[in-house]
């Protein structure tokens, strides 16, 4: 039977691992190859490497910490931060990645979904899908890179993105990152009822149970940060990840 | 020396990565020569069946790939999209495929939404008869990605089923033909344990 995946999203900052609440206040949390080797000893189910940095300072991949990582990886990669081209896809998949995370570079034009995705097939692109409360309380569509709200609506968003052929869709709900506070279920249900590709929810999680919420509201995966850098209540760095039997009865299968 | 076939289709670097790990030697190469002088071949792969099939001709792949298989039986590994081109044809293009194994590539086509194409993650599978590839454990998981899947017409040469919607052929295997559906490259140990057999496999 198909499990849920469950994925550790590692955050990057001109090289160092970090770990942001509600996407401000980046924490340092440790060397990124020694993350991923812990992460790789636990046998996870997937990785997510997100460089926050990249696009936001207006720098492309790293590309020698890429290949790094992936010689490390013994698992699913996905990378993303500072992609702009399909020069750029290409390079990052030839160095053992299997997915590329795109945002700054979709959110006005598809087009570059549609080169990757005709060239190396819809799994391997993944659209990132930031969603911010503005002050009136409503869920709009966020851009990490600039860190404001845009006018487009989130929906119409990831709708091009699936058209153009987009494989995945992650999900963030800003409010809840890094808070371990719970996800947004409503947010997970209504994405997850209207597009066919897989959803990975991510966002809040705090708790097996909270995986398990989401997965219930729609989510085919679930990817968290904190959770599994911080320990305790006074947020300890320290890498975990459930046992797979825990993991396996509380999430059950899929299908 | 084994050789990665690079056809320019697949992720052929984590393959690489895989076998060195696990100690064993391999070179990554499209070129016929040295295909011809391997003396083990592992043919990955990711993507449509007829751009697959296209890119090995395009190289001059098909007859070499064929002489070394099937005339002088030098053991190889299909990975995903690398082992459906070992059947004779997919409803995913009009060309025909390497023919090395009697079966053909259908589509995934489910009624309950909840059952997402592709099946993508981490599945279970059960080991169907003793042979080199997989040892004969129970609960091993691998890592798939894809939307279509192989069925054999020879249920001898089935070595491992999956099940997502229904079962389906996960991993077969025809004296030194190998394919495997899902992606032991990305199947942390499980992955390791089947590449290291496939590395210590001798048919001599």
């Amino acid at each position: 039977m198909l499990k849920t995946r469950i994925i550790p999203s590692l955050l990057l900052s001109d090289g160092g691992l970090v770990k942001t609440c509600r996407f401000s206040d980046p924490k340092y949390v440790g060397d990124p190859i020694n993350a991923i080797r812990i992460f790789n000893e636990k046998e996870v189910d997937e990785l997510m490497v997100l460089d926050i940095s990249a696009s936001h300072k207006g720098k492309g991949p790293d590309y020698g910490l890429i290949e790094r990582f992936a010689g490390e990886c013994f698992m699913p990669l996905c990378y993303g931060g500072g992609i702009s081209s399909l020069e750029q896809a290409r390079r990052i998949f030839s160095l053992g990645v299997e997915k590329v995370c795109l945002q700054t570079a979709v959110l006005g034009d598809p087009s570059l979904i549609e080169d990757i995705a005709s060239r190396y097939g819809s799994q391997s692109v993944v659209i990132s899908v930031d969603v911010k409360k503005n002050w009136l309380g409503r869920k709009c569509l966020y851009s990490a890179s600039t860190k404001k709200t845009l006018k487009r609506l989130f929906m119409d968003y990831v709708s091009s993105a699936v058209e153009a052929g987009a494989g995945e869709i992650l999900l963030n709900s800003v409010d809840r990152d890094g808070t371990m506070s719970g996800m947004d279920l409503e947010l997970i249900t209504q994405v997850s009822s209207t597009f066919s590709v897989p959803l990975i929810a991510s966002g809040g999680v705090g708790s097996i149970k909270d995986m398990k919420d989401a997965v219930d509201a729609g989510a085919s995966a679930v990817a968290a940060g904190a959770f599994f850098v911080f320990h305790g209540p006074h947020r300890a760095v320290l890498i975990t990840y459930p046992k797979y039997e825990d993991l396996e009865k509380e999430l059950g299968a899929m299908d | 020396m084994t050789v990665i076939v690079d056809y320019g289709v697949g992720n052929v670097n984590s393959v690489a990565n895989m076998i060195r790990h696990v100690g064993g030697e391999c070179e990554i190469s499209s070129d016929p020569e040295r295909i011809l002088d391997a003396h083990k071949l592992i043919l990955p792969g990711v993507g449509a069946f007829d751009s697959g099939m296209g890119a090995l001709a395009e190289r001059g792949l098909v007859d070499v790939l064929s002489k070394v298989v099937l005339d002088r039986a030098v053991p190889v590994l299909g990975i995903c999209l690398g082992m459906q081109l070992m059947t004779r044809s997919s409803q995913e293009g009009i060309l025909p495929g390497l023919g090395w194994i009697n079966g053909d590539v259908r589509k995934f086509s489910f009624d309950d939404p909840k059952l997402k194409v592709p099946h993508m993650g981490w599945n279970t599978v059960d080991i169907s008869r003793d042979n080199p590839l997989i040892a004969p454990e129970d609960r091993q998981r691998f890592y798939f990605v894809h939307s279509y899947y192989v069925s054999c017409d020879n249920e001898s040469d089935v070595i491992a089923k999956c099940n997502y919607g229904h079962d389906f052929v996960a991993a077969f295997a025809r004296d030194n033909v190998f394919g495997v559906q899902f992606h032991p490259e990305k199947s942390h140990r499980f992955g390791m344990a089947l590449l290291r057999r496939f590395m210590e496999f001798s048919n001599a």
